[in-house]
């Protein structure tokens, strides 16, 4: 950005030229200010609904509870029925939904910024499916409590993304070979779940379509606290690699050039970025395509430059709430949360392909 | 040229293969396929010995040994015919699109069956095999034509990555939607649960008289179609100039792979992989020309199901894992190894 900014002054100096110079850096200035603007605007607008959405998932349900009821709640005070439903039952579930979905939607943006690719999704490649299959795997046939579910889950998950990046390193890492050999992983993980919850007591179809779409069903507290740890220590982390993050996109060479540690920079943002989604996997199961929709909408929301960390995140924080309030009392019968965003998920990611496909670029 | 890849030597050394080996070879694989047959009537919750096994061949059904028996010839038989189908569905299906990742698992067109078979029995109470062999079979076809045309968009047509990609994508959202009518069905979800996971341990009689002439006319279609495919194999335009009617040829055999694969997810479920592991295994040994190709894949195909579907038996006693599950812990490695082999030009 700044470069641009700068360059149009330098090369000629006669008068005329100044004065187109100068137009030009206005120009750009401007459209700085109002990308910045919208940017904001978009933010802002964002938070708010999710905000609102927060706020009506937990007001509404079998019962209506007024907004003051949960005004209440909120403050730790005690209303009949209120206490019971809004502050044990919706607000963990809705807490949850918040946090998994900041979680998923940084972490997939960061995988598609650093690829440059929006197919290289953790989702998509496989570590999702790692932290979900580790995770069955704690519960269901080792019965271990949750922190220690959400560890397992990190492990898996930085054991994929390694083995993935090994497997298609071959002097340097292509971007479609990954993606392909990331789909095959996550294929055989997601049989390997599917292993270990036949391999539990009964098949529990509830349990299942958690480990294998995702789902909110019986969110409590200690689900919740794990998640909202990994976001609040490697939220920050992350954030604070975004400028470098934006520069690795230039290519290593650039960046280095422009003083980014790149190698520093990409190990700190795959190990949080890994952390985040499975944190967010141990909890909520990996919810079906969040990852991979959150980045995308944000780009188109906010238009181009600038970094798409923070409106991914709140994308994916509102994409989780609205589905899984949408799975709840939308249709006939209760779908988990996984399904919803599958279903919506799906067609866009063939949508993408084709748009891809047509204009015979990369995506 | 996509379809054999790595190094010229190695696709010459392939084509060269004599003759007389490959008959050998065919002997073997028949031999291990009687052998692992003979394992699936044996092996399982309950153990049986050799006496019983023959005695219930012969039709007894006393005692609890010659009823467990009895109870496994349909299993077997349908893993048999099941593997062979799928094998040769993704022998045909690489072959038409000349693409090494083709599989009616990876290109989604099994979870087209799967799709419409969970279709028809929550919303048109379907119960019999024979009313959703022909929805499955539609499934089945529109999911692989729709996958094909999205595969193939664009300047350079349909390349590995975009075949798959398009694939992996309809499946997901495919199996996307299998979730969304089957769990609000839980009293039906336990019979379509098999539509998820692919499966031979329901295989009765009846299901496979059902299925059998829809395999056998695409089993037909497929082998006819073998001179075709090697035509393809060399190009459109060589092919056109050899006097091959291209878009027939490619058709035909599509329709004959879409056929083996419909039919037999209507069965079992979808099953991935089997159709992309055999074919590329049964060309190290009789190379490259479809003729041998496929039976040879029918063979090893049917070996693999059988002896997936014993190894399903033994690890998990006393339950069972599906072969589903177990062919793509096989297979995932095997696509892996095979993508890693591709010069990223050609993906």
């Amino acid at each position: 950005m700044t470069s641009n900014a700068l360059r149009p002054s330098s090369p000629t100096s006669d008068l005329t030229s100044d004065a187109a110079g100068r137009r030009l850096v206005d120009e750009v200035a401007r459209n700085r200010i109002r990308r910045g603007r919208r940017r904001r605007t978009v933010m802002i607008v964002l938070a708010a609904a999710v905000a609102a959405v927060f706020l009506v998932s937990l007001m509404v349900g079998q019962t209506f509870y007024s907004p003051l009821d949960v005004w209440h709640v909120l403050l730790g005070e005690q209303v009949p029925g209120a206490s019971f439903t809004v502050g044990r039952l919706r607000l963990p579930r809705a807490t949850l939904a918040i946090a998994a979905g900041l979680c998923f939607g940084l972490g997939g943006v960061t995988f598609q910024t650093m690829l440059r690719n929006p197919l290289a999704s953790p989702d998509i490649i496989g570590i999702s499916a790692g932290a979900s299959a580790a995770a069955a795997f704690a519960i269901v046939t080792l019965s271990l409590d949750d922190a220690e579910v959400s560890a397992f889950a990190i492990v898996a998950g930085l054991v994929v993304a390694l083995v993935v990046y090994g497997l298609s390193y071959r002097g340097g890492v292509a971007g479609t070979r990954l993606i392909l050999i990331g789909i095959g992983v996550a294929a055989m993980l997601e049989s390997l779940t599917t292993w270990v919850l036949s391999g539990a007591a009964q098949w529990d179809l509830q349990e299942a379509t958690r480990w294998l779409t995702g789902s909110l069903n019986g969110a409590s507290w200690p689900q919740v606290i794990p998640v909202l740890i990994a976001l609040a220590v490697l939220g920050p982390v992350l954030l604070s690699r975004s400028r470098d993050l934006s520069t690795t996109q230039l290519g290593d060479d650039t960046a280095a050039a422009l003083g980014v540690r790149v190698n520093v920079t990409r190990l700190v943002v795959i190990v949080t970025a890994v952390g985040l989604i499975s944190f967010a996997t141990a909890a909520a199961g990996p919810i079906a395509f969040v990852a991979f929709l959150s980045g995308p909408i944000a780009a188109r929301l906010v238009g181009p430059g600038g970094s798409l960390l923070i409106p991914s995140a709140l994308v994916g924080a509102l994409l989780v709430l609205v589905a899984d309030f949408a799975g709840q009392y939308a249709f006939g019968s209760r779908f988990p949360v996984g399904v919803v965003t599958g279903v919506l998920g799906a067609p866009y990611l063939i949508w993408l392909i084709i748009r891809s496909n047509r204009s015979g670029g990369s995506l | 040229m996509v379809l054999t890849t790595p190094d010229r030597a190695e696709d010459a050394a392939i084509v060269r293969r004599p003759r007389r080996l490959r008959g050998v070879w065919l002997l073997v694989a028949l031999g291990v396929l009687a052998l692992a047959m003979f394992a699936s009537l044996t092996i399982g919750s309950r153990d049986v010995n050799v006496s019983d096994v023959l005695a219930a061949l012969g039709g007894g059904t006393d005692g609890f040994a010659e009823a467990s028996v009895a109870k496994r010839i349909p299993r077997t038989l349908l893993a048999v015919v099941a593997g062979a189908a799928l094998a040769v569905s993704g022998a045909v299906m690489q072959g038409v699109t000349r693409n090494p990742l083709a599989d009616p698992g990876i290109l989604g067109v099994n979870m087209g069956a799967s799709l419409a078979v969970v279709i028809g029995i929550s919303f048109f109470g379907l119960t019999a095999a024979s009313g959703y062999i022909w929805l499955a079979l539609a499934g089945a076809a529109i999911a692989a034509v729709f996958v094909y045309t999205i595969g193939s968009l664009g300047r350079d047509g349909a390349t590995p990555l975009k075949l798959a990609l398009a694939g992996a994508a309809t499946s997901a959202a495919l199996a996307s939607f299998v979730s969304a009518i089957v769990i609000p069905r839980g009293d039906v979800s336990a019979s379509i649960r098999s539509w998820q996971i692919g499966g031979v341990g329901g295989g009765t009689f009846a299901s496979l008289e059902q299925v059998a002439p829809f395999l056998l006319v695409g089993f037909a279609i497929c082998i006819l179609s073998a001179r075709g495919l090697n035509s393809l194999a060399l190009g459109d335009e060589l092919a056109a100039g050899l006097g091959e009617r291209v878009a027939l040829a490619r058709g035909s055999a599509a329709l004959g792979a879409v056929i083996l694969c419909g039919a037999t997810t209507a069965i079992t479920g979808p099953i991935a992989f089997v159709g992309l592991v055999v074919p590329h295994a049964v060309r190290l040994i009789v190379g490259v020309d479809h003729r041998w190709l496929i039976p040879f894949s029918a063979v090893v195909g049917a070996v693999l199901l059988t002896i997936a579907d014993v190894v399903g038996r033994i690890i998990a006693r006393p339950a069972e894992i599906d072969v589903g599950i177990l062919t793509a812990l096989i297979g995932a490695p095997f696509f892996i190894w095979i993508v890693r082999r591709q010069k990223i030009r050609q993906l």
